[in-house]
C-alpha cells in the first residue's frame, strides 16, 4: 500500500521542535511516540509498585485478621494501632482493583506498548498526531493525582470496590468515612478515561492511514491487530462509561437520581431519586466488559509475535487468529450482562447473555490451538520472552476454563462473588495479561533502551514469579469452591469459613514471596538499562520492521522509509537462507 | 535446560488436578476446602454442572497441556534442526472451531432448565382451584448490617398488624417449598446461603423472590448466610442464621414470635428455638472486629 502521507511535514516538524528543547524538558513535554511510551511505561510500572503493596495489606489482613502489621503498621495505621481497620481494608482493595486496571494494565498496554510499538512495526515516522498522543499522556497526570487523593482522603479513601455501585458509592451516608474520596476517584476515571480515547483514535487513524508501502491488512504483525481491535474497543465502548461517570458525579454532586431509587433511608438519611440502581451496572459492564479484552487482546498479539519469533516457525492460523481477535471484541460488547447474573435484571436476560458468554470462549480456544500448532514442529528457543509467553498459553488455559463455570448461569448462583471470581480474574489479568508484559519488555528492551536485559535474571525471574503466582492465585479456586465471599475483611467469625484461616495465610505468603521476586526484575530492568551489553539492530533475528531499526531507534526511526514485501511471520522459509525473512527485505531468494 | 522448562510447563495441569482431587476428596490439610454439602433440592443441579464443567476444563487442561509439554521436548533448539515451514491447515481449524463451539452450545442449552427452575419457575400453589404463585414464607430486609425478617403472622399475609419480626434468624420448614421476598433498605446487599446454593442480589427499590426446597438431611441444622455483595465497611459482619425445622416445630416458633410480640412470655425460653439452639454448636454471635461496635 502506497500512501502519501508518508513522511508527514508536521511529524518532522514537531521531532525537530522537540529536539530543540533542552535537557529534560526534551523527555517531559516530547511528542516522539517512544519518548511518550516510556513515559507510560515507567509511571505504569511506579503505580504497579503501589498497586502490588495494597495487594500485601490485602493479604496481610486475610492471613493475620486485626492484628498489628509489622514495620509499616504503626506508622500507616497510627489510629488504630497499627492494624487495619474494616473501613480501610475497604479502601485497600478498591484501589487495588482501579489502580492496577486503569493505572496499571490499560496504560502499559495500549499507553507504552502501543505508543512504543504501532510506528514501528508499521513503519511510520511517528503517530498520526503527534500533539494529541503528548496529550493523551498528560491528561493521565490530573488522573494520578486525583486518584492519589481518592486514596490519601483524611478518613478514609473510596470504598465502594472499583466497580463502584450506587446506591453505596453515592450516598455519602453510606460510607460516611470517606468523604469526597469517591468524587475524586469519579474525576481520576473521568481523566484516564479521555486519555485513553485520544490515545485510541490517533492508533486508529495511525494504523489506518501510516502503513509503510507494502504493508496491507493481512501483513500486519499480530500486536498491531490486538491494539487496533483493542482502540475499537475503547473508542466505542469508553464513552459510555465517561457518560455513566458523569451521572455518578451528578447524583453525588448536584442532586440528580440517576441511579437512586425511591426513598431510601441509609444511616437515618432519607435520599430519593426515582432511578435504579442497575442502570449503572449496566453502563459500568458495557465498557468494563470490553476492558477485560483491551487488556487481553493486546498480550495475546504480543503473545502470537513471541511464540512465532523464538519457535521459528511461522504464525500458525495468522488469519483464523485476526478473525479469532475480531470476534472475542465483538462478542466482548454482548456479554455484559454475566456479570450481573444474580442483580436481579430479567432471568430470561441472563439466558442469553449465557449463551454470547460460551461463545466467547470459541475464539479464545481457537488462539490457544493455533499457539499450540506454532510451537509444534518448530525450534523452540527457550529465552526469557518465550518462557513468559509460553507460561502465558498455559496459565491463559486455565483463566479461560474457570470462565466458562461462571459463564453457566446455575453454577454462576454459587460463585458469583466468591474468591471463585478472583482465582479467574487474576489467572487472567495476572498470570495473562501481566506476564506478557514481561515477555514484551523482554523482549522490546533492545528496542527500547539500546541494551540487552540479564538473560539469567530473567529466568530466574520469571521461574519464581510463575511458580508463585500459581501458589497465591490457584488455591483461591478452592477458598472460592468452598463459597468465600469476596471484600471480607475478615471471614472467620463466620461458622462456614473459619477453617480457611490456614489455606488464606498460604496464598499470603506466596503472595509476599511473588513480590519479592519482582526485585529481580527491578534489579535486571535499571541494571540492564545502564550496564547491559549493547543491543544490535536486531537481537532475536526477528522479522518485523522495528527490528530493521536502531536501537534505539532515532526521532523518526527510519533513515529510509520502509517497504513491506511479504508478511510478518516468515520464518525458516525453505527459498530463504537464514530462518528468518525480514518483511522490508527486497531479496527474493 | 530446555527440558525443565517442558517438565515445568507439565507440572501445572498435573498439580491443578493434583490439587482439586486432593481437596474434592476430603484428604488433610484441605479436606474442606471444597463444595460445602449441599442441602437443597435445586443445588443437586448446580453441584451436578459444577463437576460436568470441571471435568470438561480438566480434559481440556490436560489436554494442552500435555500438547505443550510434548512440544516443549520434542522441539527445542537442536544445531541443525529446521522448523517446519507450514503457515496453517484449514481441516485443523475447521475441527477445532466445530467441535469446541458444538460442546459450548450444548452446555448452554444444557443448562437452561436448571436456571429457569431456580430463577423463572417459582412454585406454585392450587387454592381456590387456581394455581397461583406460592406466597412468600418470610419478607427479608436487609440493612446496613444485618437482616430483618418478616414472617406473616396468623392471617397469612405480609404488611398487616400480626406480622411477626425477628433480627438474624430464619426459620425454614424442611422439604417445603419455600418462596422469600427480599428486599433493602438502603444500599444493594446480596442474600447468600453456600450449603443452599441460593444466591440473589437485593437491589433497593424493588423486590426480588427466591424459592428452594430444603433436603430432609438437613434437619434441625443451623446454616449460615451472609451478604455477598460489596455494602459498606460492615460487609464482612452480615451474617445471620438459617435454622432447618420441622413444619410443626416452624408453627411452635411462630406462635412463640407472637406470644412475644404480645409480650406474654420470653421467646428464648421456646421449644422451637430450643430445639434448633441444642442441635447446634455454640458460636459467639459477637464478631471479632476490634475496633467497630455497633
Amino acid at each position: 500500500m502506497t500512501n502519501e502521507l508518508f513522511p508527514s511535514t508536521e511529524n518532522t516538524d514537531l521531532a525537530s521542535q522537540s529536539l530543540r528543547r533542552r535537557g529534560w524538558l526534551r523527555f517531559v513535554f516530547s511528542t516522539d511516540h517512544k519518548v511518550i511510551g516510556l513515559q507510560f511505561l515507567f509511571s505504569s510500572l511506579i503505580w504497579f509498585l503501589v498497586g502490588g503493596f495494597l495487594a500485601l495489606a490485602i493479604r496481610w489482613q486475610l492471613a493475620w485478621p486485626w492484628t498489628d502489621m509489622p514495620i509499616v503498621g504503626a506508622w500507616l495505621f497510627a489510629a488504630q494501632g497499627g492494624q487495619i481497620s474494616p473501613e480501610y481494608y475497604s479502601t485497600l482493595f478498591t484501589m487495588h482493583g482501579t489502580i492496577m486496571i486503569f493505572f496499571v494494565i490499560i496504560p502499559i498496554l495500549t499507553g507504552a506498548l502501543g505508543n512504543f510499538l504501532i510506528p514501528l512495526m508499521i513503519g511510520a515516522r511517528d503517530m498520526a498526531f503527534p500533539r494529541l498522543n503528548m496529550m493523551s499522556y498528560w491528561l493521565m497526570w490530573p488522573g494520578f493525582v486525583l486518584i492519589a487523593l481518592s486514596f490519601l482522603t483524611p478518613g478514609y479513601g473510596a470504598g465502594a470496590g472499583w466497580t463502584s455501585y450506587p446506591p453505596l458509592s453515592v450516598i455519602a451516608a453510606a460510607m460516611p468515612n470517606a468523604q469526597d474520596a469517591q468524587t475524586y476517584w469519579l474525576l481520576a476515571l473521568l481523566c484516564v478515561g479521555l486519555s485513553s480515547m485520544l490515545g485510541a483514535l490517533n492508533y486508529l487513524t495511525t494504523i489506518f492511514l501510516m502503513r509503510a508501502p507494502g504493508m496491507g491488512m493481512w501483513r500486519l504483525p499480530m500486536t498491531i491487530w490486538g491494539l487496533l481491535v483493542t482502540s475499537i474497543l475503547q473508542a466505542f465502548a469508553l464513552p459510555v462509561l465517561t457518560a455513566a461517570l458523569l451521572m455518578q458525579l451528578a447524583d453525588r454532586q448536584w442532586g440528580t437520581g440517576f441511579f437512586l431509587p425511591e426513598a431510601i433511608t441509609v444511616n437515618n438519611e432519607t435520599a430519593t431519586g426515582g432511578g435504579q440502581p442497575l442502570l449503572w451496572q449496566h453502563l459500568f459492564w458495557f465498557y468494563s466488559h470490553p476492558a477485560v479484552y483491551v487488556m487481553i487482546l493486546p498480550a495475546m498479539g504480543i503473545i502470537s509475535e513471541i511464540i512465532s519469533c523464538f519457535s521459528r516457525k511461522p504464525l500458525f492460523g495468522y488469519r483464523p487468529m485476526v478473525m479469532a481477535i475480531c470476534a472475542i471484541a465483538g462478542l466482548g460488547f454482548i456479554v455484559w450482562g454475566h456479570h450481573m447474573f444474580v442483580s436481579g435484571m430479567n432471568p430470561l436476560l441472563g439466558m442469553t447473555f449465557m449463551v454470547s458468554t460460551m461463545l466467547i470462549a470459541l475464539p479464545s480456544g481457537i488462539k490457544v490451538f493455533n499457539w499450540l500448532a506454532t510451537i509444534w514442529g518448530g525450534r523452540i528457543q527457550f529465552q526469557t520472552p518465550m518462557l513468559f509467553a509460553l507460561a502465558f498459553v498455559i496459565m491463559f488455559v486455565i483463566g479461560g476454563l474457570s470462565g466458562i463455570l461462571m459463564a453457566a448461569t446455575p453454577v454462576d448462583i454459587y460463585i458469583h462473588d466468591t474468591y471463585m471470581i478472583v482465582a479467574h480474574f487474576h489467572y487472567v489479568l495476572f498470570a495473562g495479561s501481566v506476564l506478557a508484559v514481561f515477555a514484551a519488555i523482554h523482549f522490546w528492551f533492545p528496542k527500547m533502551f539500546g541494551r540487552m536485559m540479564h538473560e539469567g535474571l530473567g529466568r530466574i525471574h520469571f521461574l519464581l514469579t510463575f511458580l508463585f503466582l500459581n501458589g497465591t492465585f490457584f488455591p483461591m479456586h478452592l477458598l472460592g469452591a468452598r463459597g468465600f465471599p469476596r471484600r471480607y475483611a475478615d471471614p472467620y467469625h463466620i461458622e462456614a469459613f473459619a477453617d480457611l484461616l490456614p489455606l488464606n495465610q498460604f496464598i499470603t505468603y506466596c503472595a509476599f514471596l511473588m513480590a519479592a521476586a519482582q526485585i529481580l526484575f527491578v534489579i535486571n530492568f535499571f541494571g540492564s538499562m545502564l550496564f547491559g551489553p549493547r543491543a544490535s539492530r536486531n537481537p532475536w533475528n526477528a522479522n518485523t520492521l522495528e527490528w530493521t531499526a536502531e536501537s534505539p531507534p532515532p526521532h523518526g526511526n527510519y533513515a529510509t522509509p520502509p517497504s513491506v514485501y511479504r508478511g510478518p511471520y516468515e520464518y525458516s522459509h525453505p527459498q530463504a537462507a537464514a530462518d528468518y525473512w525480514p518483511q522490508s527485505s527486497p531479496d527474493t531468494a | 535446560m530446555s527440558r525443565f522448562w517442558s517438565v515445568l510447563f507439565f507440572c501445572v495441569p498435573v498439580s491443578c488436578l493434583a490439587i482439586y482431587l486432593w481437596s474434592a476428596y476430603g484428604f488433610a490439610p484441605l479436606a474442606t476446602a471444597w463444595l460445602p454439602e449441599n442441602l437443597s433440592y435445586h443445588g443437586r443441579t448446580i453441584d451436578f454442572l459444577f463437576y460436568l464443567i470441571h471435568y470438561l476444563a480438566a480434559a481440556v487442561l490436560l489436554g494442552t497441556g500435555l500438547v505443550l509439554a510434548v512440544a516443549t521436548w520434542r522441539f527445542r533448539d537442536q544445531p541443525g534442526a529446521r522448523a517446519r515451514f507450514v503457515h496453517t491447515k484449514l481441516s485443523l481449524e475447521i475441527a477445532w472451531t466445530i467441535v469446541p463451539a458444538a460442546i459450548l452450545i450444548w452446555l448452554a442449552l444444557y443448562q437452561m432448565n436448571a436456571w429457569a427452575d431456580n430463577k423463572l419457575r417459582r412454585p406454585q400453589m392450587e387454592s381456590a382451584g387456581v394455581l397461583r404463585n406460592r406466597p412468600p414464607l418470610a419478607r427479608i430486609v436487609a440493612k446496613q448490617f444485618g437482616w430483618e425478617v418478616y414472617y406473616p403472622g396468623a392471617d397469612g399475609r405480609l404488611d398487616t398488624p400480626d406480622d411477626l419480626y425477628v433480627e438474624n434468624e430464619l426459620y425454614v420448614p424442611v422439604d417445603v417449598d419455600v418462596v422469600l421476598e427480599l428486599q433493602s433498605r438502603d444500599v444493594i446487599h446480596d442474600f447468600f446461603v453456600p450449603q443452599l446454593r441460593l444466591k440473589q442480589d437485593i437491589v433497593p427499590g424493588s423486590t426480588q423472590y427466591l424459592w428452594f426446597r430444603v433436603l430432609p438431611i438437613a434437619l434441625n441444622r443451623r446454616l449460615d448466610f451472609v451478604c455477598a455483595e460489596l455494602c459498606g465497611w460492615g460487609h464482612y459482619k452480615m451474617n445471620g442464621w438459617l435454622y432447618v425445622v420441622t413444619p410443626e416445630d416452624f408453627a411452635l416458633r411462630m406462635n412463640e414470635l407472637a406470644a412475644e410480640r404480645l409480650g406474654d412470655t420470653p421467646v428464648a425460653q421456646g421449644n422451637g428455638a430450643q430445639r434448633a439452639a441444642e442441635l447446634t454448636p455454640a458460636v459467639s454471635r459477637q464478631p471479632r472486629s476490634p475496633t467497630n461496635d455497633e
